[in-house]
């Protein structure tokens, strides 16, 4: 009889930080304790809390444990599995800076990173064998296609799902309920379904998480979408970097069909539906909806104007509703717990909850799933654990790419996708990228826009020669070579490229500059005016200086200059033995080995 | 999958398996499980809890796990119950058949089995 069950993530975080060897370690040593009978070991999906991967949780007591490594899974099981003794060196006990400190066990529902959260979208994730459909099941999936199939008409589905108010978490969050609904009446012989999970924005991996933790979800809520819009194919459009995505929905879909989840007359209804994945090879413009679709036909992947919507002629020239995975996963709660326990979630015009994926300058880099409408600092301070080394919070970076910061001054904006969007910003897919005041914001927008660069399609000319005009001109600006007109300029073309491209990604590709300048104009103008980097990042306005005094002459940063830029003076400070050092500007290539290097903090960047 | 009642049974086939992972009920009942507790037979008697509480279904509100040496080793097997909102009760020198009766008439029941308690 199974007592305990030892959950190892097997997300993509923990996967490379090393969790199939401690699995490994984990059979081996159950079964030197003979505990194969009692112990069950499962991989699962995400955690959420990939800074302390790779992660481990052991039911029923929900003890988790952090940063396991092959040598600690010996101890866990004579101690934590044989011996009943949580191993308290590798448990993650955080409950958060205002709470009181505990010893000994936390469970993971009290720690600070897990009790605000709202697990919708990602509650099997972690909890689940995703490989297992009859854990699935367990969990009540599939309840949702059966009570649609059985009990349901499609009008009925589509009023449920625009009741809750949910929104498309793609990015734009437009109406899903009215997505469907604006498909619905078109009349073709085929119609489709097609997921996004083209998952482009640097930072984000919300999707990809849903996709390796509980792939089944996606097949059911794609299913109903298709019964809902009368569609009975469906496509999951997900790029070939996420291996381990690809193979669990694979597994998935195979699972399904076999339990006649998929294919003909699903639950005795009538109702027919089968799902295919077509890999993408990672072009960021293929997350654009058309783009996306002339993929899939097997084009070069590049949008095409609208209208026509593909409500009325997307994937094959037929009437196709596109959602990405976050969205689609909301689907069977919404039909299972019902339009208002959705809509009592979140604020009045955003419902439900949001994931975003934390990272950057944070402690708790991880995957975190809250209702709308929390509030900025709330996400970085309690969850996110604040940020490290006590540096000060200056921005956080939403919606990647096509997105816009939020300065420190509005910490404490309720997100949600209208207060986002009347900040310049935009939820996006829910990367929240964290600054501290050593990020230099244009050096920040500058790295968007090279992005950018590299991944306009090149169809239409605002996108492609506009992005490469707007890199040159940060260029200038970050080398100390920009002007006041350069800012104007810059500007300028900002609002041209958004007026003119053809499709979302040039349309966006500017907000990170336009948001920037809104916010930190004088950080622009400190590099064009002043000739200096407020943060100290851009290269070119930097000088490294040694103060004379401080120098006590060791000779250390001599020793580690690669291009021997440091060289002994003539002068004794006072107090001191040895003559101190200086730095030749001219040779000097601000590599910052020096500074690093400096104990006695002689040696500071200007 | 023909029928609503296929996935129902599916469900209910699984969700013992699964419920471990739902958190604490409730109701636990710890098994002292240190080298005393081992030596003097603690396994068989939580793996006997662990059978009993899933044969009488209480898998829903309660919650069997072990914990460290709770210091009266001479008394082993110690099996403790915690319920919400009411006095520990501690069972002592228990063996898998104690321990069914212990699942059937104080977990199922609401009767505490007095003679395996410990005296004061």
């Amino acid at each position: 009889m199974i007592r305990a069950h030892v959950l190892i993530c097997g997300g993509t975080g923990c996967t490379s930080s090393g969790s199939a060897s401690i699995q490994k370690a984990f059979q081996e040593n159950i079964k030197a304790c003979e505990l194969e009978e009692e112990v069950k070991l499962v991989q699962t999906g995400c955690f959420g809390l990939c800074e302390l991967g790779p992660v481990v949780i052991v039911y029923p007591d929900g003890t988790f444990y952090s940063r396991v490594t092959p040598d600690d899974v010996k101890e866990i099981v004579e101690e934590h599995l044989l011996k009943g003794r949580p191993v308290e060196r590798l448990v993650y006990n955080d409950t958060g800076k205002d709470a009181p400190k505990v010893e000994g066990h936390v469970a993971l529902g009290d720690t600070a990173f897990y009790k605000s959260q709202n697990r919708v979208v990602l509650r099997n994730c972690g909890v689940i064998d995703p490989e297992n459909i009859d854990e699935y099941i367990a969990m009540d999936g599939y309840a949702a296609l059966g009570k649609v199939l059985t009990e349901m008409k499609p009008e009925d589905v589509i009023k449920v799902i625009s009741d809750s108010g949910l929104r498309g978490r793609g990015g734009g969050g437009f109406p899903t309920g009215f997505k469907w609904s604006l498909c619905a009446p078109n009349k073709a012989d085929q119609k489709y379904v097609v997921c996004n999970a083209d998952e482009g924005d640097p930072g984000a991996f919300m999707d990809r998480s849903v996709l390796e933790g509980d792939p089944h979800c996606l097949v059911e809520a794609m299913a109903i979408a298709g019964y809902a819009i009368g569609a009975t194919i469906g496509y999951v459009y997900v790029r070939a970097e996420y291996p381990i995505a690809v193979k669990r929905l694979q597994k998935a879909i195979d699972q399904a069909r076999e339990y006649g989840l998929l294919g003909k007359n699903i639950f005795g209804s009538g109702f027919d539906f089968d799902l295919f994945i077509r890999l993408g090879a990672g072009a960021f413009v293929c997350g654009e909806e058309t783009a996306l679709m002339t993929s899939i036909e097997g084009n070069r992947g590049e949008p095409r104007p609208r209208p026509p919507y593909p409500a009325v002629k997307g994937l094959f020239g037929k009437p196709t509703v596109e959602n990405n995975v976050e969205t689609f996963a909301n689907v069977p709660q919404i039909i299972l717990r019902g339009a208002d326990w959705f809509a009592s979630m979140g604020t009045e015009k955003s419902k439900g909850t949001k994931v975003f994926a934390l990272g950057g300058k944070i402690k708790h880099t991880g995957l975190v799933e809250i209702p709308m409408g929390t509030t900025l600092r709330h996400i970085i301070d309690e969850i996110g654990g604040g940020i490290p080394n006590g540096k000060k919070f200056k921005a956080a970076q939403t919606g990647g790419p096509s997105g816009g910061c939020i300065p420190a001054r509005l910490i404490d904006t309720e997100v949600d996708y209208d207060n986002l969007t009347a900040i310049g910003c935009m939820m996006g897919s829910g990367g929240l990228i964290v600054m501290d005041e050593d990020n230099c914001m244009v050096d920040m927008a500058k790295f968007f826009l090279e992005f950018t660069v590299d991944e306009s399609c090149g169809k239409c000319t605002p996108c492609r020669v506009g992005t490469k005009r707007l890199l040159e001109l940060l260029d200038k600006i970050t080398s100390g070579k920009g002007t006041l007109e350069d800012v104007d300029r810059l500007e300028e073309l900002c609002y041209y490229i958004k007026q003119n491209s053809l499709c979302g990604l040039g349309q966006t590709a500017p907000n990170p500059v336009l948001s920037t300048l809104n916010f930190f104009r004088d950080e622009y103008i400190a590099h064009v005016v002043d000739k200096k980097c407020p943060a100290g990042v851009c290269k070119d306005l930097l000088t490294f200086v040694i103060d004379q005094d401080k120098c006590i002459g060791c000779g250390v940063c001599a020793k580690n200059c690669p291009v021997n830029a440091i060289q002994k003076t003539d002068y004794i400070a006072p107090g001191h033995k040895l003559p101190s050092y200086s730095i030749d500007a001219d040779k000097c290539v601000k590599c910052g080995v020096c500074m690093g290097n400096c104990k006695f903090k002689a040696i500071s960047k200007q | 999958m023909k029928s609503l009642a296929e996935l129902q049974a599916i469900k209910e086939k699984m969700k013992n398996k699964v419920i471990l992972r739902e958190g604490t009920n409730d109701t636990r009942v710890v098994v002292g499980m240190a080298t005393c507790g081992i030596a003097a037979g603690a396994r068989p008697v939580l793996n006997a809890l662990v059978e009993e509480v899933n044969t009488l279904g209480l898998t829903d509100t309660v919650t069997v796990s072990q914990t460290g040496c709770i210091g009266i080793c001479e008394y082993e097997p110690v099996v403790e119950v915690f319920e919400a909102g009411k006095e520990k009760v501690t069972y002592v020198k228990m063996d898998p058949e104690k321990a069914k009766r212990v699942a059937k008439e104080h977990l199922k029941e609401g009767k505490v089995v007095t003679e395996f308690v410990i005296k004061a």
